[in-house]
Formats: structure tokens, sequence, C-alpha cells
């Protein structure tokens, strides 16, 4: 049996690399032209005003925020459109008839995920380079608050899909729930800059401390505990797996 | 060994409609075996249940031995599954959807491209390998669920209405091909509305109505129970009135065509006989209407007439 999940597990994988391979014009490039945007209105026009945030110029201040950002977003978009598209074609039944545990279907998708927030963040860096000088200071606190975020918003993707009954419910909570919480995690401001009851309020956003230990991890300097922000990564990652697998164990929105 | 076997198997949707009221229903390994009921009868609620698509409410199921409650894993790996719908991703290609099937079964790649060419090869989809599958025709996109379902080689295959919309001539394919793969020793359940499609697959045969298993019983025995039969006879000569036959009721359809009712106990020579002497000569004959149809509209109106 743990050939057949291992086997299992690559098939889901490659099906999710070749869906983000087929239709790249929707899954890798809005996340480089958004990011573009970004750094030509935010960096050049206007952070030239703002002058050094952190100590650091305003667009190597921006640049991590700005990858973390795109990966945050793709990574919850792909497995939210991934995992309902197969639930709305009904090809979701192909893997529920099949051998394979509930948990090595929520561990494929959420590596189909990260595997697209990789191919985004790695883009994304580039187009980054462009515009902005940047070091790494730690690079194993930047690959693992890559790996961490990006696991938690692609399994968050997979629970947004299993309750979702139609595409205005996959489109409802990026729309309304992670856009806000990108513009107010940090990305393009220091939380040393808001008043104390706002620097408060911002520290329940998770995505606050993931853009900062992100951003550790480029230029060595954060707005929160980094070694919290890694926790907070890590308990949301299993806990949100669990979920994702009772969920389905359940047949909460996928059987009958 | 039994391929399947149920218990008391129950299922009560969350809008309260029963579909399953407990069932009990054995299929001996390498049988050809027919699930039959009217629309809503419970069939496919029955297999959602054994491929685990559906949440059973009670009861047990056992695939080969392998309860679905205790050793699941096991059990699905035991069962092919031809849905009544299409459920496949429409913008890949059929070569892609079986190699993918085969890899969630645990088969390595290359034993999966052997498999591939193989099943699409006898099921005439290898020319159509590389398109996505959107653009194949109603009975292709049949015959590769087929093939998807064979490429973990199963020894249960469920085939629910597999052959719904598709032509005369690529039905009678798909039957041969479905004959072959039980002779060479895979057990299938089958559902159809084609009674025709039973009674020439099937060895065994339960019907299922209401939730209930209302006859379970080998083919021949059941079809030796129709007392009656309505043969159709065209006449080469043409026939102004019914001609009075003792012993049989001969009706007339129009100038050229004769129904006749006979019973199990009647001879046909004797009728041919007596129809030779009164000048009407049969050029050919048929049942009215499919046995087997004949003795599933009795079961199932017999139970509406009661309930």
């Amino acid at each position: 049996m743990a050939q057949v999940r291992w086997i299992g597990f690559q098939t889901i994988v490659i099906r999710e690399y070749g869906r983000i391979v087929r239709i790249w014009g929707q899954t890798l490039v809005p996340a480089v032209v958004t990011a573009t945007l970004y750094f030509v209105i935010f960096g050049s026009l206007i952070g030239a005003r703002v002058g050094p945030m952190a100590g650091f110029d305003y667009k190597q201040f921006i640049a991590p925020g700005l990858i973390m950002m795109q990966v945050i977003q793709v990574s919850y978009a792909n497995v939210v459109s991934s995992f309902f598209g197969a639930k709305f074609g009904k090809h979701v039944e192909e893997l529920l008839v099949s051998p394979l545990p509930n948990w090595i279907i929520v561990a494929g998708y959420t590596t189909g995920g990260v595997l697209r927030g990789f191919m985004v963040g790695i883009v994304v860096t580039l187009v980054s380079l462009v515009f902005a000088r940047l070091p790494v200071a730690h690079i194993g606190a930047l690959l693992a608050a890559f790996l961490l975020s990006s696991i938690v918003f692609s399994l968050a993707g997979f629970i947004n899909a299993i309750f979702a009954r139609n595409f205005d419910q996959v489109n409802w909570i990026p729309t309304f729930i992670l856009t806000p919480l990108n513009y107010f995690g940090g990305v393009f401001y220091s939380v040393s800059m808001l008043p104390l009851w706002a620097q408060k309020v911002s520290l329940a956003n998770p995505i606050l401390h993931m853009v900062n230990a992100f951003r550790y991890g480029f230029l060595g300097t954060s707005d929160v505990h980094v070694e919290f922000a890694f926790v907070l990564m890590l308990g949301l990652s299993v806990l949100l797996f669990a979920l994702a697998v009772i969920l389905l164990e359940r047949g909460v929105g996928t059987r009958d | 060994m039994l391929a399947l076997s149920t218990r008391a198997l129950t299922k009560v949707y969350k809008n309260g409609v029963q579909a399953l009221r407990g069932v009990d229903l054995d299929v001996e390994q390498g049988d050809f075996f027919a699930l039959l009921g009217p629309n809503g009868a419970g069939k496919t609620t029955l297999i959602g249940i054994i491929t685990s698509l559906v949440n059973k409410s009670g009861g047990t199921a056992a695939v080969f031995e392998h309860d679905i409650d205790r050793d699941l894993e096991r059990a699905k790996s035991c069962i092919g599954v031809v849905p009544q719908e299409l459920n496949f991703n429409q913008f890949e290609s059929p070569l892609t959807i079986v190699i993918n099937q085969a890899g969630f079964y645990g088969i390595a790649r290359p034993e999966a491209r052997r498999r591939a060419e193989q099943y699409l090869k006898q099921l005439q989809l290898w020319d159509k390998r590389n398109g996505a599958a959107r653009g194949l025709s109603g009975g292709m996109k049949r015959r590769l669920m087929i093939a998807r379902a064979l490429m973990h080689e199963p020894q249960l295959l469920i085939l629910d209405e597999p052959t719904a919309g598709v032509d005369i001539e690529v039905r009678r394919s798909m039957w041969e091909f479905l004959r072959d793969i039980n002779a060479r020793g895979t057990t299938i359940i089958l559902t159809t509305h084609y009674l025709e499609e039973a009674e020439y697959l099937c060895r065994n045969i339960a019907i299922i109505d209401n939730g209930n298993i209302v006859e379970r019983d080998h083919m021949a025995n059941l079809l030796l129970r129709l007392h009656n039969e309505t043969f159709v006879f065209n006449t080469r000569n043409a026939v102004l009135a019914a001609p009075n036959v003792p012993g049989f009721i001969l009706r007339r359809i129009d100038d050229f065509t004769l129904e006749a009712d006979v019973s199990k106990e009647q001879n046909l020579n004797e009728l041919f006989a007596r129809l030779t002497l009164l000048g009407i000569e049969v050029l050919s004959m048929r049942n009215k209407v499919n046995r087997l149809e004949e003795i599933f509209m009795r079961l199932v109106e017999n139970r509406g007439a009661h309930a």
C-alpha cells in the first residue's frame, strides 16, 4: 500500500503541474503582471517620495512582501480552483473511488499549490531583481517562510473548495478576506508606523507574520517575532491539514 | 468467493428520501450480473455506496471479503467503475486520463503506458489519444470510461448504464468486449435500461425497486417464468380478418401483420400448420417485446399495485 500511496501522490502532483503549465497564461502570467505594476507604481513612482523604511530602500522593503503576496494568492487560487473544478466537472470521483487515503489527496493538492507558489515566487523574484537589489540574510528562514505560507494557503484553498457550491463561493474568500489581509499584512509599510492599537490588531493577521518572516529571510529585519511567526505557520499548517482530511473523510461537499 | 456482498444496506439522503431499504445482495466471483430497476429505484445509490461515493446510512458491504468500513483501501483497489455520467476532465487527453487513473491505483508510469496502449487500442480510441477528451463523440467518451476503469485490471467491474446513448453498432462491439473480459475472469455488475443487453450478457439478475431487491435469480430461471409470449407475424399475403385458430388468440394488426399470444405449453409448429391450412404464409416472426422486459414490467407493476 505504501507504493500505491507514493505513486498516487506523485500522480496528483504531476497532474497539477500539467494543469499549471497547460494554462500558464492564467496560472503564471497574471502574478508577474501584478507584481510588475506594484513595483512600477508603488516602488518607483510613489516609493521615491516615501524614502527608506526600516533602514532599507522602499523598493527593497516591499519586494519580499510583494513576492509573498503573490505566493499566498496563487497557492490559494491554485488549489481552490483545481479542486473545485474537479468537483464541478465530477472528475474528483476518479480520486474518490481510488484506494488513495484522503490524506494523500490533500497532500497531493497542497503540493500542487506549493509548486505553483514556488514557480510564481521564482518569477516574481526575478522581476523584483529588475527593480531592487535583494540580499539574502537567512536562506533557511526564507525557504521555510515560503514553504509554510504556501502550505497554509494551499490548505485554506482546499477547504474553501470543499465547502464551495458554485464559482461565486470560490471567489468570495480571495476577494473579501484574502486581499484585505494581504494589504494590511505589512507588505507596503512597517507596522511600527501604526498607532499602538492598530499594531495589536495587525498581529491577529497571519499574513503579517508570514510577510515579516519572509522579509527576515531576505533583509534580516522583521516587525514581529520571527520564532512566533514560524510556530504560527507550522501550527496553522497542521490544523488546516487535519481539518481538510476530516472534512474529506466525512464526505463534506464531496460525497452524498 | 463472493465478489460483492451487502447486508441490510440502507441509505437515507439528507432530504429524507430513503433510497435503499435494507439491501441484501450477493454476487459470485466471475459472474456477469445484471442489476435492473426503474429510475430512482436505488441502483446508482447502491453502486455509489460500494464505490464510496455515497455514505451509507446502515448495513454492511464487502468486496472480495474486504469490508468497506474496515478495509476500504483494499476493497476499492478491487473495483473498477464506469459511472452513468461522464466524470473525466474534458480538457485532458484520453491518454493522460487513463495513465493518471492507473497512477491513482499505484501503477507505475511505464506499466501504465503499456496498459493505456492496450486498452485504448482495444476500445478503438488509440487514434484519438492525444486530443482533448471533450472532442470525442458520445460513444467514444463511454468507451474511454471503460478503458479508464480497466487500467488497474480490477477484479470487479461495475458498469452503470455503459451503453446509454450509444449507437447499436458500438453497443454490440462493447458487448463483445465486455463478454471477453468477463470470460477472462473479471466479475461484472451491469445496470442498464436496455433489457435486451442484460438478457444477452448476464447470467444472474437482481431487480431493485423502491430501495428493495424484489427479485434475484438466474437469468434462465427468470425467463422460464414467463408463461405467455406475444409474437408478431409478417405475412406474404394480405389478411383481411383475424383468423380463427382454436387454442390461440390471434389479432390482425394490419393487412400483412398478425399478433398471437402463445403460452409456454403451446406449440408454435401447430400454429404454423393451422395458418398454412388457412392459406396464410408467414414470412418472418419476432417477439413483440423483449422477454426480460415483460418480466421486469410485471414485477415492477405488481409491486406498484400492492404498494
